[in-house]
């Protein structure tokens, strides 16, 4: 078995068998059996960064073997620089959201751990997948468990925006299934994503095709004006729910922008290149504006989520190396980032119960040790240097300023209009004086809490002061795919 | 005078007859409200029957005896096999049932039901207008007295009137279409007619006004739309036992039959009924998906749900032909048969779990009644999750290929309007999610109304997760049923 198999089927079959074996009267060995499976499947992922070759351009631990013969579907496994990191981070923040859940998950804590492990698995599908239709069903296969986690452990709406969810995913995602069954009949009955890449398109068929992805992964990114369902979501969904769709699942859809949109449809990418620099435009400046007035924590990271993914698609659109470096890193970053910011808003609401900033204030007089956590992660949210959010930002805004002075201009302000909603709610929460009783009796986070929060906290730092191991691996492969958006496609 | 005569192309038919008969008069001595001895008897017939279709089927020959009479070959044979383990599967699920009801427990849910299978093996065998019109005939007397046996419920004998008035009257208009075929063709052979139909000498006015009330015919007998009406009813007032006997099997059979009316027979009508069947799609899709949200009693719902699903099959049905070209005919019509195959594999899995559900006096048909199921029994709900996201076409379960394998045959085709039917039931599958979400949420996110556990049989649990299992395998690794359903298919439009 190879280790992309490996790294994918080793946390579906532990989750599913948790599923099947785990009773909540022996809760608490059901929590270490997901985190040794957890802990395990970080682990067998980490050979595919050690054994990695950054030079190479091409896909990496490739398995290729038959799947559906009939359609000539093929179980195509391979990571190249783009995905190498979305599969590391996405075991590594499995880890992390089991250990948030320990205590605070006490009902049909099987199901909650198996959930989030067959998902893992099912993520890191997506990422690995060389094949169309394996990729749409990785795509798809994620609903179901999220679906679950939102509606079975989700706030007092759960079930509204379990359906939004659901309903508004699957919307986006039928189209992309119209258009890769296109591309198996254009392409004389193959899936191979390597085939379609190399598949002459006309002019017409592509601007379909271009919007047909369009549809599936600028709901999932969420683009400016999709992205409705994501606060409705975020706000209901149970803490590490949030941690994870932020964190990983709005990547799947950036993700399929690189793997589909720019080198199977490069003419129409560059032709639509402006529309989706505009939209992410107004995700950065006009999101980030409506974040600032946000009274709920929840809604206020979830807004910031979308300005931050504004970013990414803004860096892919520009066609330079740095621009797409700057936004695969902006993705990495912002997972880290955007999970530890959910995990303390979960912390504070497992305490008062309330997501509302009015609820809170001073509660770095009671939390001390907490605070600091959360002030590293507020500073790396609006793009400090020395964390994290910095370099992602940072890389796409020098490339949006050579691409264009008036783009890169607007993608600057978004630093301001960061700082600006992560720092007042920070000071609105964390400072001034105790406001009430809830406050002035809480209890600093546990060892528990401490552990996983650290955890989170070492990454953004490591990555904010040393990047280059996140982008050295993907340089190669960076360069590449703009050699192939570069070559139009269109029929002579 | 008779060329061909082969007892052994109906060896399972016979066997079937035979054993039918041996426990109806079993039965008559039988006394335990379980029935062990009939049950065991009918397990025990319906295994070997199996058995015996698996052998004919996978050796791969095909017979045609009794002058023509019927033919066994790879497609019918699987179809008949997977109507007999259908059948099996009812029985399981369904024994506690009926066994708990004053009106059912008699023998005659098993003996009726095995000669419901002998009338769909018989339909599924037919090579020839009549003898597939005897096969129907078998089949839905069966069926309007297994609807009709809770006779002191309103509502069961509503459904069975309703069936039955419906039934004869779409009985009616197939045999009138074929005796119009009849009269233009001088033949009720399948092949001849073919033949006949093919030379392009017989008067095509005629044979269309025929081909048209045979299409309304299968329409009936498929519950597709706006020959609907039955379905809904007869789900819904059936007792539950048998709405799983109605929903699973005889659809396989139906769709042979439409294999052998329209494609064995009329395929060089294929450009005629193939607009009636696209009409047929559109407006079954319609309909099906938009009733099935109004629905608040689950087996109403999965009834317009079924009606939904019909559709999809029919787009397979109507992709085969382009142009006059029949390249792509294996390709459409196999994947019309995968998706009826893994249709009744799930609608197996849904109903059965209604049925395990029901208590004596209680009869869980409401949506409302599967509340909190996933901290009753985790299992049942897994189950019923499972079979119901696959109806909602989502992968990785064996559904999303079904849609997947119709819509690739439909898109193929090429045609502008083939592309626009296409998106429209992409679009519909998108309404039919909502609908099937709304159980799975009533079973995951609403709290239970009662604290009462679920209890089964051990055997019924392990057929049942056996159920859902496959549900889900098919869906990881569906290649070996669309090579069975494909190959079967070639052979049948080779021959």
């Amino acid at each position: 078995m190879g280790m992309l198999s490996l790294a994918i089927w080793t946390p579906i079959v532990l989750g599913v068998l948790i599923l099947a074996l785990g009773r909540d009267d022996k809760a608490s060995l059901v929590r270490w059996a997901a985190l040794f499976s957890a802990v395990l499947s970080f682990l067998v992922c980490l050979p595919l960064y050690t054994q990695f070759d950054n030079s190479s351009a091409s896909m990496q631990f490739v398995e290729n073997m038959p799947w559906v013969l009939r359609f000539n579907m093929a179980y195509h496994l391979g990571v190249d620089g783009i995905s190498l990191w979305l599969v590391l981070l996405t075991s590594f923040i499995t880890v992390v959201v089991v250990i948030s859940a320990w205590e605070v998950i006490t009902e049909r804590v099987n199901q909650y751990m198996g959930a989030f492990l067959v998902l893992s698995g099912v993520m890191i599908g997506v990422f690995c997948a060389l094949d169309g239709m394996l990729f749409y069903v990785f795509f798809e296969a994620t609903l179901i468990p999220m679906y679950l986690i939102i509606g079975i452990w989700g706030g007092p709406n759960k079930i509204y925006a379990a359906f939004k969810f659901f309903l508004y995913t699957l919307m986006g995602s039928l189209l992309m299934l119209v258009a890769l069954i296109y591309l198996y009949i254009q392409s004389g009955g193959s899936f191979d994503l390597v085939v379609w890449q190399a598949l002459p398109l006309s002019a017409r068929a592509q601007t379909l095709l271009f919007f047909a992805f369009f549809a599936a992964f600028a709901v999932k990114v969420p683009m400016w004006p999709v992205h409705t369902w994501l606060p409705d979501v975020h706000v209901e969904a149970p803490t590490g729910g949030s941690a994870v769709l932020a964190a990983i699942m709005l990547k799947l859809g950036a993700y399929g922008f690189l793997r589909f949109s720019l080198p199977i449809t490069p003419d129409a990418s560059h032709e639509w290149a402006w529309l989706l620099i505009a939209l992410s435009v107004v995700a950065v400046v006009y999101v980030g504006l409506v974040a600032v007035v946000q009274q709920d924590m929840k809604k206020l990271v979830a807004y910031s989520s979308v300005a931050h993914m504004g970013f990414v698609t803004m860096g892919f659109f520009m066609f330079s190396p740095l621009g797409i470096s700057g936004g695969i890193v902006q993705m990495i970053a912002h997972g880290f980032v955007s999970a530890a910011m959910f995990l303390c808003i979960g912390v504070l609401y497992d305490r008062v119960h309330s997501r509302e900033i009015a609820s809170y204030g001073g509660v770095v007089n009671t939390m001390p040790k907490f605070t600091a956590f959360a002030l590293l992660f507020a500073m790396a949210n609006c793009g400090l240097p020395g964390t994290a959010g910095f370099v992602g930002e940072w890389m796409v805004i020098l490339a949006a300023v050579k691409f264009n002075f008036w783009i890169g201009l607007a993608a600057s302000s978004a630093l301001i209009f960061g700082a600006a909603y992560t720092l007042w709610m920070v000071k609105r929460v964390y400072f001034g004086p105790v406001v009430n009783d809830e406050v002035k009796h809480l209890t600093d986070i546990n060892a528990r809490e401490f552990f996983m929060l650290s955890l989170l906290a070492v990454a953004v730092m490591v990555m904010g002061l040393y990047p280059k191991p996140f982008t050295d691996v993907m340089n190669a492969s960076v360069d590449q795919l703009i050699q192939q958006a570069s070559v139009s496609k269109l029929p002579l | 005078m008779i060329d061909n005569f082969s007892w052994v192309a109906v060896y399972p038919e016979i066997v079937l007859l035979i054993m039918a008969c041996v426990i109806a008069m079993v039965d008559l001595w039988v006394t335990t409200p379980r029935r062990n001895l009939t049950y065991g008897l009918s397990m025990l017939t319906l295994a070997s029957v199996a058995i015996i279709q698996a052998l004919y089927a996978s050796s791969g020959t095909t017979l045609y005896s009794f002058g023509n009479m019927v033919v066994s070959d790879a497609m019918g044979n699987w179809l008949k096999c997977f109507a007999t383990l259908a059948v099996m599967v009812t029985f399981v699920y369904g024994r506690p049932y009926v066994a708990d009801r004053q009106m059912l427990k008699g023998g005659e849910w098993y003996t009726l039901t095995l000669f419901a299978l002998l009338g769909m093996f018989v339909m599924i065998s037919g090579n020839n207008f009549l003898v597939i019109y005897l096969g129907l005939e078998l089949l839905t007397l069966a069926s309007y007295a297994l609807v009709a046996l809770r006779r002191d419920n309103g509502n069961a004998t509503e459904a069975a009137m309703k069936y039955f008035v419906l039934g004869a009257l779409a009985s009616g208009f197939l045999l009138y279409g074929l005796s119009m075929l009849y009269g233009a063709t001088g033949s009720l052979d399948l092949s001849t007619v073919f033949t006949a139909v093919a030379t392009g000498h017989v008067k095509h006015q005629v044979l269309v006004l025929g081909v048209v009330f045979v299409v309304c015919g299968i329409a009936f007998k498929l519950g597709a739309a706006p020959f609907h009406m039955w379905v809904p009813d007869v789900y819904q007032g059936a007792p539950t036992a048998i709405t799983l006997l109605i929903g699973g099997a005889p659809k396989l059979a139906a769709f042979a039959m439409m294999m052998r009316l329209l494609v064995d027979g009329l395929l060089p009508l294929a450009i005629d009924w193939q607009q009636m069947l696209m009409v047929l799609a559109v407006v079954t899709l319609l309909i099906g998906n938009l009733s099935a949200i109004a629905q608040t009693n689950l087996k109403r719902m999965l009834a317009f749900s079924t009606i939904a699903q019909m559709g999809f099959v029919l787009i397979g049905m109507l992709s085969g032909v382009v142009n006059g070209n029949t390249l792509s005919a294996a390709n459409a019509y196999s994947s019309a048969m995968f998706y009826m195959i893994s249709y009744v594999l799930t609608t197996l899995g849904v109903f059965g779990v209604i049925l395990l559900l029901a208590k004596e006096g209680f009869e869980s048909e409401e949506i409302a009644d599967f509340a909190g199921l996933n901290s009753r029994s985790p299992l049942f709900a897994g189950v019923m999750a499972v079979c119901l996201f696959s109806l909602a076409g989502v992968p990785p379960l064996v559904g999303f290929f079904a849609k997947l394998s119709v819509i690739q045959a439909l898109v193929a085709t090429g045609q502008p309007a083939a592309v626009g039917l296409a998106i429209f039931a992409v679009a519909m599958s998108l309404v039919g999610a909502f609908y099937y979400l709304r159980v799975i949420k009533v079973m995951y996110f609403d709290p239970p109304l009662s604290v009462a556990t679920v209890s089964a049989g051990a055997d019924v649990r392990f057929v049942l997760a056996l159920n859902g299992g496959l549900v889900l395998l098919l869906g990881l690794l569906p290649g070996g049923l669309m090579a069975l359903c494909a190959n079967a298919v070639v052979q049948a439009l080779g021959s």
